[in-house]
């Protein structure tokens, strides 16, 4: 195999893995501020189940996390759900991602000061309107450090759905260096991941700049 | 006639078994300045907190411009409903001891965002009572400003004008200048008393008293969770009350 092929099939990789990266992105997010609220609910029931789903995710390893979301399905439900290899890779993610956003949201908006609700709650503010016009923007500002850790945690993590067999870069590094018996796929495919982190590290630190407008 | 615009009765409120304030009653008319003194943990800011609904009060009837907002059966405070206390609401302001102002915000944004998010006030209304009074409070060349860009007083000033943004009929003061230099709190004081020139009806808790002095229509001394004295500033500083006048006579010296 040419170092072109290799070079063009690592690249078709590296898209699959983009695609895992900004789909778990996007739902992760949002959930993980809804399963903060959950874990920040006066409503002990609410409180204590998200507490339990932080911490089954956190505790237990996100391989085996993608082995049940695909495989639990069919073996516990009997159910056959065509072309679900993929979504089922998005979901473990999302879900794994999710709760450690939420316990990233939780500490940002338990450190906002209690005067900020209450500036709002005389000026006649309701509380979604004090949630996302008052607390939330100033949460973003403050966690944004954290939420570009776990980021790029995500993107070197992408790599684990090859347990999966899904043909993302690593996958396919793995497949192309048995195959022709190099290392070479597999170095190569360690510069992708390091400029992928390097772009997304650089994108968050401008994120974090356009918000030093204010203290 | 003149127009009773706060009315409190019998108000008791607790803190963990302490009680913090017992059973005050005060009606405040349209246009008076009533300040409110006394020592620390007097209850005087939980007082404002209580009247403000920032704190739950454990009995006593609170009432602005007529329309109950909170009153006691069996033993236990019932608030009005919530689109009845949305309308109650917007008839006071608060003025708070560390501003609170929004750092995400510039100035003006402060100013015109509540009147537009929950006054129902048009941008172009909005941003026109914005100019006006941030020159009536000389900040017209800080619109853009953010909070931190600007000094301790100046934030106050622009606190007070996102109060007063709203319109209300009644301002809170929280120990509006504790927070200040005496410096910067001459220019708090100074806007203090423009208001009072202009008949806004407030209620400040405060320590300046020479301020207290020159422009309240009554004082209240507080102390234990009670109003031990109330009267004119000149009843009050010529009080026979004994802790009233060791408390002025601290601060006088």
């Amino acid at each position: 195999m040419s170092t072109t092929v290799m070079l063009m099939q690592l690249t078709k990789g590296l898209a699959v893995t983009a695609e895992i990266f900004i789909l778990t992105l996007l739902f992760s997010l949002p959930l993980g501020l809804l399963i903060s609220f959950g874990r920040m609910a006066k409503n002990p029931v609410i409180r204590n189940l998200s507490k339990i789903y932080i911490s089954i995710m956190r505790g237990t390893p996100l391989m085996l996390q993608l082995i049940v979301v695909y495989f639990a399905p069919f073996y516990v439900f009997g159910l056959k759900i065509p072309n679900y290899r993929f979504p089922a890779i998005i979901i473990a993610f999302a879900l794994n991602y999710a709760a450690y956003f939420a316990e990233i949201y939780r500490g940002g908006i338990e450190s906002m000061a209690v005067g900020q609700y209450e500036a709002a709650k005389v000026l006649g503010y309701n509380k979604s309107q004090t949630f996302f016009r008052i607390i939330l923007p100033q949460v973003i500002k403050r966690i944004l450090p954290s939420i570009t850790n776990e980021t790029i945690t995500l993107v070197k993590d992408t790599s684990l759905a090859f347990v999966l067999a899904h043909a993302e870069m690593f996958t396919l590094a793995k497949q192309i260096a048995a195959k022709e018996t190099s290392i070479m796929p597999l170095m190569v495919a360690g510069v992708f991941y390091y400029i992928f982190n390097l772009i997304v590290a650089t994108v968050m630190e401008k994120l974090e700049k356009s918000m030093n407008y204010y203290r | 006639m003149e127009n009773v615009l706060l009315q409190i009765e019998h108000m008791s409120k607790s803190f963990d078994g302490m009680e913090v304030i017992k059973d005050i009653s005060l009606s405040v008319k349209e246009g008076e300045v009533v300040s409110i003194i006394g020592p620390s943990g007097s209850g005087k800011s939980t007082l404002l907190r209580c009247a403000t609904m920032l704190e739950k009060m454990d009995g006593g009837n609170l009432s602005y411009l007529g329309e109950s907002a909170v009153w006691e059966e069996d033993g236990k405070c019932v608030y009005a409903p919530k689109a009845q206390m949305k309308e109650i609401q917007k008839s006071f302001g608060l003025v708070f001891q560390n501003f609170n102002l929004f750092p995400h915000y510039s100035v003006m944004k402060n100013i015109i965002d509540a009147p537009m998010v929950t006054g129902g006030v048009s941008k172009k209304e909005a941003v026109a009572r914005a100019e006006k009074l941030l020159a009536q409070l000389g900040l017209s060349d800080k619109a853009d400003a953010y909070p931190y860009q600007l000094s301790g007083g100046q934030q106050q000033r622009v606190s007070i004008a996102r109060a007063l943004a709203l319109q209300p009929k009644i301002l809170f003061f929280d120990e509006p200048t504790s927070a200040l230099d005496p410096e910067l709190t001459g220019e708090v004081l100074k806007v203090i008393k423009e208001l009072a020139a202009e008949h806004m009806t407030m209620i400040i808790v405060t320590h300046e008293m020479q301020f207290a002095r020159e422009l309240s229509d009554r004082i209240i001394f507080m102390e234990q969770g009670i109003i031990q004295a109330q009267g004119t500033p000149e009843e009050i500083f010529n009080s026979s009350n004994e802790r009233v006048g060791e408390f002025i006579g601290k601060f006088q010296s």
